[in-house]
């Protein structure tokens, strides 16, 4: 009886919203269908976990793919740690349980060689939240820049091996740590005073807006190694962290300058009257409020970044898109583009959810709209 | 005495030298990348000019237009592999306008239908619309655009076993749709047609001097193309319908494999974005402008039409610019399954010609122009509509 009554009033008041009804559940049970019929019957899964190390390390050689893997553990781990000293909140259950779930899930299918490596990677978030609620944060920004430079330094003059999924998450993570400073530091010029400064920043902000990113990617792409002597054989991961370093900043700096314009006037006249200097009440006054009232953007463009890195597969590297279409060419499962595509979203989507979930914690735990 | 301020604590000294130190940085920078991307273009045999755009392209293009000169006046016309790489280039650039636009006006109905449907009470409507919303939005365009080619327009039936449809035909060879294509006659009757579009912006343009009365607007046009259809004697237009011929197919409106995919996939995509800007404005709406059309008796739709949707369009139209900026600098993904848009044939170019350095750039130029065309148009019908609102 509850029920009928929910129905009547969420779905049948009214000739209007019972059409409506009657053709949206009519929709999804012609797709769910269409879609379940095929995914039991027809789809051959089998093509996803048999290259499994393909889709995630690329042609990585197999003996070493190790390093990979402490390489993910730690982007994983920082990324805990920043999360938990911004959040100031723990790792919920289900991170716990999902870490687990996959290894259970996954211990079956992949070499007993790389199960150890796989639950510490798979723990390497949920224990880095852990840990992050407990250290100071200073000494998690420290950390950040200091994983970064290492992680860097493991990677020039291998990076050409390097596949799959890990050339996303490393291009991800790169892309986002090189686009920060520079677009805070466009944002900066753009509200600034100092005219040459503005005009050089709106010059930079509005040329890279108003192209697409591929074109700044070919552009990086063809020009970086021409820019620097012949000798240094720069890495095509080095020229294409530039170009999505310089594209993504100049989105973050709009962004920041929201935040800097959205700061209370009192708050400059306030530091303005204590005696601070400029770059001091930049410093300590104005970003550290505009930032944090532009956190969740930030994130969104963090999103952006991680999407966006599919776009290398123009450019023939080898990142998760690129190795799964070259599975689905591999004659022993050709005809199966759906199956591996449908992986690649998937595995898309279960990154960018994640990273927006911890988005919404962090405005919570921020009080932005609150305070 | 007083003393003077040194020049290290003086904050308007200071701003002129850092300004100039910066100013000075950043031409030595550009100065030393000029020289070294010379040096090293020299050592490769690379040379920067923009003569290959007058060489013959030799590369087929398998749809779009170009535009050239024959008996001495441009005209518009299929492409044709003898023509020079800039001509290539136009109808790259052509095709990226014809499915941006197409893509603009899909997808800002079905982002707005969503975007309603996210605030329907319908619990169905509801849940539908938000799953639609989260599944597209965060999953990489590419991914998608790949997929619908890849992974649903390929494995389509082929032309002899596909389904009809009174006349639509849905194969792997793309989707063919019965559609009014302009026949002999339509060559007298253009005139005609032309004069009454410009009767209107006319009428239009002179508003400010003398305001026309309403329905001259579409009585003046509609009564020069009635002169017209007299004058010619016979349909300009006719209905076509797709005939499958072997392997070929004749008439009818013919949209590839290529750009049925692109279109799909930059509509639903770019709709993810603009139901959730559509839904923040009808929700950042004062309750009052709910409750007093439901205290006057407005139904549910008509409150929608009448008062809701029309203050959200306000609040809607900078950033619901931006997806249409975003949406036709998406198009260049379309090189990813080689829909012949300007970023396709660039690629094609360099594979032929070389040049990639000039060709992005020139490739760079033309996105950067559309955009700032764009940005123009919304900026534009922004002020248009703020102005209505204000004055009134």
């Amino acid at each position: 009886m509850r029920a009928l009554s929910w129905m009547k009033e969420n779905l049948f008041n009214g000739w209007f919203n019972s059409l409506l009804t009657l053709i949206t559940a009519w929709l999804i049970f012609v797709v769910t269908r269409g879609v379940l019929v095929w995914a039991f019957t027809e789809a051959r899964w089998s093509v996803v976990p048999d290259n499994m190390r393909l889709l995630m390390a690329g042609s990585y050689p197999p003996d070493l793919v190790w390093r990979l893997w402490m390489i993910a553990a730690i982007i994983l781990f920082t990324g805990g740690l920043q999360y938990a000293a911004q959040a100031r909140g723990g790792a919920p259950w289900w991170l716990w349980a999902g870490a687990l779930a996959l290894f259970a899930v996954s211990y079956p299918v992949v070499f007993p060689a790389t199960r150890f490596f796989l639950l510490i990677t798979l723990l390497a978030l949920p224990v880095g939240v852990t840990v992050g609620l407990n250290v100071p944060r200073r000494f998690v920004n420290w950390m950040t820049v200091v994983v970064v430079l290492v992680v860097f330094s493991m990677l020039w003059g291998q990076t050409a091996r390097i596949g799959g999924f890990t050339l996303t998450l490393l291009l991800t993570a790169l892309a986002s740590v090189f686009a920060f400073p520079l677009g805070l530091l466009l944002a900066l010029g753009r509200t600034g005073k100092w005219p040459v400064f503005r005009t050089l920043s709106i010059l930079y902000i509005e040329l890279i807006r108003g192209v697409p990113l591929i074109t700044v990617l070919f552009l990086s792409y063809y020009m970086v190694p021409l820019f620097l002597p012949a000798s240094w054989e720069v890495p095509t991961l080095f020229s294409i962290v530039v170009g999505f370093s310089m594209f993504a900043a100049a989105y973050l700096a709009e962004y920041v300058r929201g935040g800097i314009q959205g700061v209370h006037k009192g708050q400059y006249e306030a530091a303005w009257a204590l005696g601070l200097s400029g770059s001091q009440s930049a410093r300590y006054i104005i970003l550290p409020q505009a930032i944090r009232s532009v956190i969740p953007a930030l994130i969104g463009q963090l999103i952006a970044i991680f999407k966006d890195t599919s776009l290398i597969y123009i450019l023939s590297l080898f990142d998760l898109l690129f190795m799964a279409l070259t599975v689905a060419r591999n004659p022993k499962y050709l005809g199966t583009e759906r199956e591996v595509l449908l992986f690649v979203a998937f595995v898309y989507f279960v990154g960018a959810a994640l990273m927006s979930y911890a988005s919404r914690r962090l405005e919570r735990a921020m009080g932005l709209g609150t305070r | 005495m007083t003393k003077a301020v040194p020049f290290w604590k003086d904050e308007r000294k200071l701003a002129v030298i850092f300004q100039a130190i910066l100013l000075a940085v950043v031409l030595v920078v550009l100065l030393f990348l000029g020289y070294m991307a010379s040096t090293n273009m020299a050592d490769r045999n690379l040379k920067f000019s923009f003569g290959f755009l007058s060489e013959p392209a030799d590369f087929q293009i398998y749809e779009g237009y170009t535009v050239a000169k024959e008996q001495g006046r441009w005209i518009l016309r299929l492409y044709h592999p003898s023509d020079q790489v800039w001509q290539a280039m136009v109808t790259g650039f052509l095709n990226t306008l014809r499915v941006s636009f197409l893509g603009i006006v899909l997808t800002t109905i079905l982002g707005v239908l969503v975007g309603v449907g996210r605030l329907s009470s319908n619990w169905l409507v509801n849940r539908f619309s938000f799953a639609y919303v989260e599944l597209i939005r965060n999953t990489p365009l590419l991914v998608q655009m790949v997929f619908w080619y890849l992974a649903v327009f390929l494995l389509l039936p082929p032309l002899r076993t596909a389904p009809r449809f009174h006349g639509l035909i849905v194969s792997n060879k793309g989707v063919l749709i019965p559609w009014l294509v302009p026949d002999a006659a339509w060559a007298n009757f253009a005139p005609y047609f032309y004069g009454g579009l410009g009767l209107w912006i006319l009428l239009w343009a002179v508003r400010s001097f003398w305001k026309p009365p309403r329905w001259l607007y579409w009585v003046a046009p509609v009564a020069l193309w009635g002169l017209g259809l007299i004058l010619v004697g016979s349909l300009p237009l006719e209905w076509s319908v797709p005939r499958v011929q072997g392997f070929r197919v004749e008439g009818g409106m013919q949209l590839s494999p290529e750009f049925s995919s692109v279109l799909l996939a930059l509509v639903l995509y770019t709709a993810s974005y603009i139901a959730e800007i559509v839904r923040g404005a009808i929700q950042s709406l004062p309750k009052g402008q709910w409750e007093a059309p439901a205290s006057l008796g407005l139904s549910y739709a008509q409150t929608l039409r009448l008062i809701i949707l029309p203050q959200a369009m306000r609040i809607v139209i900078p950033p619901l610019g931006n997806q249409y900026l975003n949406l036709t600098k998406n198009s260049s993904l379309a090189i990813a399954i080689a829909f012949p848009e300007i970023m396709s044939v660039y690629e094609t170019t360099v594979n032929q010609a070389g040049h990639s350095i000039e060709g992005i750039l020139i490739v760079m130029a033309a996105y950067l122009s559309l955009s700032l065309f764009i940005s123009a148009l919304i900026n534009w019908y922004n002020v248009k509509v703020a102005l209505v609102g204000v004055a009134r």
